[in-house]
Formats: structure tokens, sequence, C-alpha cells
């Protein structure tokens, strides 16, 4: 799996848990929060389907990693590959 | 209570399974129009049951709706009706002087056998559990979720009631505004039931849960057939008002809340008693300073259980022995027993008698049980009356709740 791949599937998340949201333009670079009405549940959401969904656990300290596409996709990259996607 | 300030009802937001405004509501009661749907209820199968189908995302967000409760999202859209019912201007008002008291049966029954089941998928290792969980069950979720949708900082909560809870929700909201604590109040009853199985199997194993091959007569209070509650979901929110703030405002006033009375049975957890109910009815009259003469509509709350139907015809007869012109009906005939909502709803589809002055039947009566007799009682047919100024509206509940509420046409004194 491409880091781009990761970045559609984190959106795909965000699109399951923020319905509302228009995801067409998220720029990838920027911090999820200053561009999309996401709060704190929502990156406990964001954290659960990727347990549940793809078996990738993100421990406490390592939630700021989740900040944007870009270091969502650098941080769960290794993860993926470490599951064979 | 004539020293304390007069409360009146200013605006009504409700969803049945067969009405989603107070008109659509009354019509239906009076055309005799039951709607039951058929529901596959987990572990159990096919169930009678009555279903609510407001438009869910016309005050909600989506991400609210999926994060929320069904019984907040109930009580969001009864809430958001009964602002517009009012012509309140929402934006003069003072938020941190609204008070919202929702009355509730029970609350998260739904939302932890959800989870439950979800965690079964999971091999029941709970880091599958959702971190929504305790947002979603804490007691006064319903009530909570209405002051986030429309902003409300003033006191919020539930009064957990059992099925007395819609009376019970109003009977509150009237009390803290007599107190002064608030100024506007949102109250009534709310309920999501049919989405636990919990309920259901807790009433079919008491040999309490109805059922008939067609689903708009498995309920049936009074019929000598009936064979116990259709469980349904719904609300009545109601906006109330001290009277003179009312008039100041130039408000449309519906109705005036007159009189009430809760006690307990403190004898059975779930047989009635009628010696309590009797005490309970008589007690609403005498703080509304009326006689049981005075009353043209009982609303009763009985859920067609065997003996639960007797025990309040027992009271009833007792109380209203002398009263010719009383007429007695019964909504739980129409859209089952809405639980948490089933005081607010019923009390909701009766308060147009004041203006029309028709009373809407009892229906499913094919025959009738001798033991609920009642004189005054109205069968399958609506009638109408001369005219009607007062409304007793019963409801009860297990731990031996009762409630009684007796609203008056609003008249200038």
């Amino acid at each position: 799996m491409t880091k781009d791949d990761i970045k559609q599937v984190v959106l795909g998340i965000i699109a399951d848990i923020a319905p509302d949201e228009n995801l067409t333009a998220v720029k990838p670079e920027v911090r999820l929060r200053d561009q999309l009405s996401l709060d704190s549940m929502d990156f406990l959401d964001i954290v659960m389907e990727l347990r549940k969904k793809h078996g990738i656990e993100v421990p406490e300290a390592d939630y700021v990693q989740l900040a944007s596409l870009d270091s969502c996709a650098n941080y769960l990259h290794p993860k993926f590959e470490a599951k064979g996607k | 209570m004539s020293s304390k300030p007069r409360i009146v009802i200013t605006g009504l937001g409700l969803t049945a399974p067969n009405g989603n405004s107070l008109g659509e509501f009354r019509a239906n009661l009076l055309a005799g129009k039951a709607r039951i749907a058929v529901i596959d209820v987990r572990h159990m199968g096919k169930h009678p049951a009555g279903v609510c189908d407001f438009d869910v995302t016309k005050w909600q967000k989506r991400k609210e709706i999926r994060n929320g409760t069904r019984v907040g999202s109930i009580s969001i859209f009864c809430a958001r009706e009964a602002l517009g019912d009012s012509g309140l201007s929402w934006e003069k008002v003072d938020k941190s002087r609204v008070g919202v008291y929702l009355g509730i049966t029970e609350h998260g029954n739904v939302e932890t056998e959800n989870e439950v089941h979800n965690l079964s998928q999971f091999g029941n290792d709970t880091k599958y559990w959702t971190h929504h969980h305790n947002p979603r069950t804490v007691a006064n979720n319903p009530a909570g979720e209405v002051t986030m949708n429309m902003g409300i900082t003033g006191p919020h909560y539930t009064i957990g009631a059992a099925c007395a809870a819609g009376n019970a929700g109003l009977i509150q909201a009237a009390q803290m505004l007599q107190l002064g604590e608030v100024d506007i109040a949102f109250a009534g009853g709310v309920s999501e039931s049919i989405h636990t199985f919990g309920i259901f199997a807790g009433f079919k194993n008491q040999g309490a849960l109805g059922a008939h091959e067609d689903p708009t007569k498995a309920s049936r209070p009074f019929d000598k057939n009936r064979n116990g509650i259709v469980i349904s979901e719904g609300g009545a929110i109601y906006v109330l008002e001290r009277l003179d703030d009312a008039l100041a405002r130039g408000a449309r006033i519906i109705a005036e809340i007159a009189g009430w009375c809760i006690n307990s049975d403190a004898t059975d957890a779930v047989l009635p008693n009628p010696e309590r109910q009797t005490e309970c009815v008589r007690m609403a009259l005498q703080r509304a300073g009326m006689k049981p003469q005075d009353i043209q509509i009982v609303s009763t709350h009985a859920t067609a259980t065997a003996l639960g139907d007797i025990q309040e015809c027992t009271a009833l007869r007792t109380v209203f022995a002398d009263c010719p012109d009383t007429r007695i009906n019964n909504t739980k005939s129409f859209i089952g027993h809405c639980m948490g909502a089933a005081g607010a709803l019923e009390l909701a589809g009766n308060l147009p008698s004041f203006i029309d002055n028709w009373v809407h039947p009892t229906i499913n009566i094919d025959e009738l049980d001798p033991e609920c007799a009642l004189p005054g009682l109205v069968i399958n047919h609506p009638i109408k009356v001369p005219r009607v100024d007062a409304i007793l509206n019963n409801s009860f509940g297990m731990l031996g709740i009762n409630s009684a509420l007796i609203v008056k046409k609003y008249e200038v004194a």
C-alpha cells in the first residue's frame, strides 16, 4: 500500500465519521483540524477504525502523528507494510 | 396553587408512530387510524412495534446523528418543532434562563446492547468498545443533546419515572418555573425503547408482550382478549412558561397546567395499586381546585395488560362514580406504549379537544372486558361533546409510580 493509498484510507474513515464535511479539497500538508470540523472524539474514531478495519494500533503517545494526511501517511506506512498490506 | 405563578403551554412538538405533528396525530386519532409496524427484534424475531418516521436530518447534522442516540434525535426534533410552534424569537431568548426536563422510562439499554453486540464481533476484546459509549448512555443524554443542538445553557436533566415519565417531565418543568429557576422550559417525555431487545424480552417473559396477526390490532386496552403491551418509540416536548411571561410576549396559549400529583404504591414492582392511583388522581384534583365532575376527558394509561387495565378502571370507577359527562379514552390502542413519551404524547393528542370539542376514542375493542366497562369509555368512534374545559392525563409505571396531570382550557381569570 502506497502513502497515497493510505491517505485515501484515512479520508475514507473521515468520510464515515464526519459525513457533513467536504473532503474534495483537503490539503495533505495542512492539519486536519485546521481545515475540517473535527474534535478529539473524531480522532479517537480514526484510531478505532484503523484498529477495527486494518488491525493497526496507534498508541496514545502517537496520536499527534495523525495531525495531517501527510503525517498520517508517513506514520502509518510502515505499520501497513508490517501487516503485509 | 393559587399563590404560585400560573403555568401555561405555549408550544408543542411531537413524533408518534402515526404522526409527526399535532395536526397529523390528531387527525389519525379522530379517524381511528392506528399505525403499528412489525420489526425484527435482535434475538427475538418479528414483533409489532410503533416506529416513528420523522425526518432526522431536519434539525441535525449527519455527524450529530452518528455520534448521538436515537432518543437524542427524537428529543431534538420534538424540541425544535415545539420552539417553532411557540412563536418565541429564539435569537432574543436568554438561553441561560431556559431549562430542559425530559421524562424517560429508561436510557442506555439500546446503546449498551448495540455495543455488547459489536464487541461480540471482536472476540469480546474491550479495546473495541466505543469511546462514544459514556456520552451516549449517561442518563441526561436526551436532554443534553437538546441543549447542545439548540445552544441552551440553563439546566438540563432527565426524569426517570418509568412509564409515568411523560407527566413527570411536565410536572418538573412546572415546578421549576414556579420556583423561578428558569423562564422557559422544554419538557415532556421521550423514548427509543423499540431498539432494545431487553425490553421486549422482559415483557415477553413477564407474559405482558402484546401480539396479534394484524399489528394495528395488537394494542387493545380494555378488550377482553387483550394480551399485553406493544412497545413504541416517540416523543412529545412542550414549551412551558409562566402565564405572565406568555401574555407579555403575546404568545398563543394552548392550555394551562392546573394541577398534578405523583405518588407511590409501595406494594408491588409491576402490579399497580388502585388505591394509590385513586389517591393520586384525587390529590391532583384537589390541587387543581376541581371536583371529578369538572373533568371532561380522562386520558387513561391502560397498556392492555390483563391486570393493569382492570386496576386503573377500578381507580377511575371510584373517583368518577358520579360523573356521567366525563369521557374516558386511550391512545395506546393507536400507537402502542411509547414508554417515557407515553404520558406526554397521550396528553398532546387530547389537547385539540379544547377547541373542537371532539373526544377521540380508544380503538380495537371487539369485545369489551366487563371489568373495564367504564360508563364514559369512548369506544372505537369519536364523540362530540358540548365543551371540554379540563383533561386528566394518567400515567403510571413500574415500581409503583403514579402520576396524574390536569390541564385546563386557558381562560382569563
